[in-house]
């Protein structure tokens, strides 16, 4: 018997669409329009053509900013991933401790990008902080604000308190679906303990972890709120991922087309890498993964 | 529509960028197909080599704007040989 196709139901999504329209298209619209003019206020544009792209490609400003900005996600990557997947191998798999573990691992997950910018800005403070008071006290040169390498850890070190949660509950989900026969064959076989990680876990945990990758990756690589609040971008311009760089450019100068064309090339980017992350991943989903 | 700050080409851009929208669902009603695998051995539907090629075209142009810096519409030229052998191999 042949389905009927009745692409009716089409109609049922344009609510979304309509929403999505006023909410991303018109204003991303907007951008494009933007970035081939210039404006002095007052709503008056003057055509510029490619010029704003030509001034951004050529400036060392936006890919200074680019180059810390992949540098900051590569790490917290090459650190949230790893600790996520150990966190959830050794957490337990049920009873009250269970349950407790996923509890906690949730907190930082609940609090506010800049409510966790705030606690990481006092509590690395040299005169009030915790953290910082103490490594001061052991003869530790510390000083966030002045020091570029003490910035860097401590925006670094923020983000893995705060996301390696997300990557550990998804690894676990991951691990948890794991039937138990997979255990009893590799006991049988008298399999060690790595190569039951490398043969069953991983290669189980391959769906997931991909989704925590992407995750990971996108928001960092859009991060703003919580190192702007620690660092604000500094010492100098050390930590100015990406997107502070962007409203320095938009709102602190006004300069509207050239943070125009900032914005639509960094779209362009995170569209592409996207992109690649989900045809990734639906391949992995029709090998069953 | 002032605040949107319209101006000719970009809304030409984007007629360009709807017309190709429209046109490939028409095709995709008309004349249904199956998704094939090409030379990135990834499944691949006209939309998505559509997609491919208008992504790949927005690179094109910024790397010859980067790079050459001059003549912006012979980049056209290179995205229509990449559309094509999108659409060729993809």
């Amino acid at each position: 018997m042949e389905k009927t196709v009745n692409q009716k139901a089409w109609f049922l999504v344009l609510p979304v669409l309509v929403l999505v329209a006023f909410s991303a298209v018109i204003p991303l619209m907007t951008v494009v329009n933007y970035s081939v003019q210039d404006t002095f206020g007052q709503n008056q544009f003057f055509w510029a053509g490619l010029e704003w792209f030509e001034e951004m490609l050529r400036s060392d400003r936006m890919w200074d900013a680019l180059g810390r900005q992949l540098m900051f996600s590569g790490i917290i990557l090459a650190i949230e991933i790893p600790l996520g997947i150990f966190v959830a191998l050794n957490m337990p798999k049920s009873g009250f401790w269970a349950s407790f573990c996923l509890v906690l691992m949730s907190l930082p997950l609940l609090i506010p990008w800049n409510v966790v910018g705030t606690i990481w800005q006092i509590f690395g403070r040299v005169d009030i902080g915790l953290l910082g008071y103490t490594l001061d006290a052991l003869g530790v040169n510390y000083n966030y604000t002045q020091d570029t390498i003490a910035a860097w850890i401590t925006i670094i070190v923020m983000d893995v308190w705060h996301w390696t949660s997300l990557v550990a509950l998804l690894a676990y989900a991951g691990l948890k679906s794991i039937p138990d026969a997979y255990y009893q064959a590799a006991k049988i076989d008298q399999a060690s303990r790595w190569k039951v990680f490398r043969y069953i876990e991983l290669p189980k945990m391959m769906g997931v972890l991909m989704i925590a990758i992407l995750l990971r990756f996108m928001d960092s690589f859009m991060i703003y709120t919580e190192p702007f609040v620690v660092t604000g971008g500094g010492p100098g311009n050390a930590t100015t991922l990406l997107s502070i760089d962007l409203v320095k450019m938009a709102l602190g100068q006004f300069d509207l087309g050239p943070a125009a064309a900032f914005s639509l090339m960094y779209f362009l980017v995170i569209l592409l890498i996207s992109w690649v992350f989900y045809t990734v991943m639906v391949n992995l989903d029709k090998k069953g993964m | 529509m002032d605040w949107m700050a319209w101006t000719w080409p970009t809304a030409i851009f984007f007629m360009v960028i709807a017309a190709l929208l429209i046109t490939f669902t028409i095709l995709a009603i008309k004349f249904p197909e199956t998704p094939r695998t090409g030379i990135l051995r990834i499944e691949t539907t006209r939309g998505d080599r559509l997609f491919i090629t208008l992504l790949g075209s927005a690179f094109i142009n910024l790397a010859w704007l980067g790079i050459i810096g001059a003549h912006q519409p012979y980049a056209l030229i290179v995205c229509l040989v990449y559309a094509a052998a999108v659409f060729r191999w993809v």
